[in-house]
């Protein structure tokens, strides 16, 4: 019994320092964003002097002049409007094409399916071509891309979940008059609720990060999504502003990190049944 | 009850069926179409046949591109799931601070690919600076820096659903083992991997096709620097789109082969685990 408290403490030990090596890149980044641009890439792993401080002047620079606040915005805007649009949408059409049988509605099934395989390169090209002749090249416009592209995995998810659902209570509530709009509702989407929760999280953690898609199809000059900028600080050839990038990078992550820690226990549940589906 | 919901196919399904043509379905009939074509834009193509595909194949650097993608993702696919079967194992025994542990674990996989690409980017400088190389003139560390990076963003991620899969075998199985006088290693062997065989076809299924499909990672951290010998098959096929006037349709014929690559890839890796699954 000893040996085995005394393995635990060990354990405890053990991966309390494996964990703060863990996570140092981060802190890194955290320590060199408060420094001057020309010392960060000389002495990275050095903490800031008195020479070498400059306080917030990175973040500063970041709003002022790489434009990260609006990119915060569009980021936002995007993510929250597509996730919603995709939960709607995708989840009557996964009720519907469960709840009918036809040759079309398996059709559109495996097709979903098959979309989930294919990867973004094959329609990078022509998606970018008929985002720009739709006139789709807008925040508001990528919705709709967002809802088209990322069906196939919401769709599958909530089709799995429908199958489960025992089919006599919607047939009671649509004996008692409903319409099938109301029995989706009033019925289906409150048992449906789990669901919702995990698809969500899995496509704001997809939509979020995303870069290519947003950067091929977006007007640039208007409209930049954070990992955009990020990545258009360093494209400028010649002059790279390493303080900026290092406190835009702060400012990347902190978001990510406060969504993480405060709905964990949902994102792990649907990371989990992801897989499972997956 | 069927018949009363069919005639609601316009709410239902209408809105999701026109976006999935116009995000999915058209792009990707256009894209094979234009596969046959030599195109700038998409309205002047003009027929072709398979010469994009001889040019495609010929191409020594999307063969470079191909081997260095098949090599990283064949060791990403062992190290990731080797350790995140570990730290999985660890992380369901009984100390303390396990959870604290696990949160930590995952958090890099929340943090987008171009993000950690500049994160590695300034660390992995700082560290190659003291042996006098940076990650913009080695091949070598920038193949075994994406292979770093992606492990510490996919470790986590692998962890939970392996830690959901150990915890789903039932408990009299490992303790009918122990009984009959199973060693710790034993249980391991014939009782816990066994049964954790779902798991790893899942967890294999998903590093592998990350592996393949890398992309925002690639352009961060290296952009295929040194004289793109690190440029995977996702970045090859965006600089040949947008980097060679002209060569559209052989990007696009390489799209293309990569989308065949990486399903046909995907459907053996499943059919090779899903035959060593047990049924409970």
């Amino acid at each position: 019994m000893k040996t085995k408290k005394l393995l635990g403490r060990l354990a405890t030990v053990f991966f309390s320092l494996l964990c703060v090596a863990y996570i140092s890149p981060l802190f890194i980044v955290l320590i060199n964003s408060f420094k001057k641009k020309t010392a960060i890439s000389l002495e990275p792993f050095r903490l800031p002097t008195a020479e070498t401080f400059v306080g917030l002047q990175n973040y500063i620079a970041d709003i002022q002049q790489y434009g990260f606040l609006e990119a915060v915005g569009w980021t936002v805007l995007l993510t929250v409007g597509s996730v919603l649009v995709i939960l709607l949408c995708t989840s009557m059409f996964a009720w519907f094409i469960t709840r009918v049988n036809a040759w079309y509605t398996r059709l559109l099934y495996l097709l979903c399916v098959f979309s989930m395989v294919v990867p973004f390169q094959m329609v990078m090209f022509t998606l970018s071509k008929t985002t720009d002749t739709l006139r789709l090249g807008t925040p508001w416009g990528l919705i709709i891309i967002y809802l088209g592209f990322g069906a196939g995995l919401a769709v599958f998810m909530f089709c799995g979940f429908v199958k489960s659902i025992p089919l006599g209570i919607e047939e009671a509530a649509m004996i008692d008059g409903c319409t099938p709009l109301r029995t989706f509702f009033s019925v289906v989407l409150p048992i449906m609720k789990p669901t919702y929760i995990s698809v969500g999280i899995l496509e704001t953690m997809w939509i979020w990060n995303d870069f290519l898609l947003p950067y091929l199809t977006l007007d640039r000059n208007r409209y930049n999504t954070i990992s955009m900028v990020v990545q258009n600080m360093q494209g400028s050839y010649g002059r790279v502003d390493m303080g900026a990038i290092m406190a835009c990078l702060v400012m990347a992550v902190i978001p990510v990190v406060v969504f993480y820690l405060s709905c964990q226990k949902h994102i792990i549940k649907g990371v989990a049944a992801g897989a499972v589906k997956g | 009850m069927e018949k009363a919901i069919k005639r609601y196919f316009p709410v239902f399904v209408l809105p999701t069926l026109l976006a999935f043509c116009i995000g999915f379905i058209w792009p990707f009939l256009q894209g094979l179409y234009l596969s046959f074509c030599e195109f700038r834009t998409v309205n002047d193509a003009v027929f072709v046949g398979l010469s994009n595909y001889a040019k495609a194949i010929s191409d020594p650097e999307f063969l470079h591109a191909f081997w260095f993608t098949a090599l990283f993702a064949v060791t990403t696919v062992v190290l990731i799931n080797l350790l995140g079967f570990l730290v999985a194992l660890a992380f369901t025994q009984n100390f303390k601070g396990i959870n604290i542990f696990r949160t930590v674990f995952f958090m890099p996989n929340l943090i987008g690919g171009i993000v950690l690409g500049y994160i590695w980017q300034l660390i992995f400088n700082g560290v190659l600076a003291y042996f006098g190389t940076t990650l913009k003139i080695s091949t070598f560390w920038g193949f075994w820096g994406l292979v770093i990076l992606v492990c510490w963003q996919q470790i986590g991620y692998m962890m939970i659903i392996y830690i959901a899969g150990l915890q789903a075998i039932p408990g009299d199985l490992t303790e009918a083992a122990q009984i009959d006088g199973a060693s710790a290693w034993q249980r391991l062997i014939h009782v816990i991997l066994p049964n954790m065989m779902p798991s790893i076809t899942i967890c294999t299924f998903l590093t592998l096709t990350n592996g393949f499909k890398l992309f925002d990672q690639n352009l961060s951290l290296t952009a295929g620097d040194p004289m793109k010998s690190t440029e995977m098959m996702a970045l090859n096929i965006y600089n040949t789109f947008y980097g060679r006037v002209g060569w559209q349709g052989v990007g696009q014929a390489k799209a293309v082969l990569f989308f065949i690559l990486v399903v046909g890839i995907g459907l053996i890796q499943l059919r090779i685990t899903r035959s060593k699954e047990v049924q409970q």
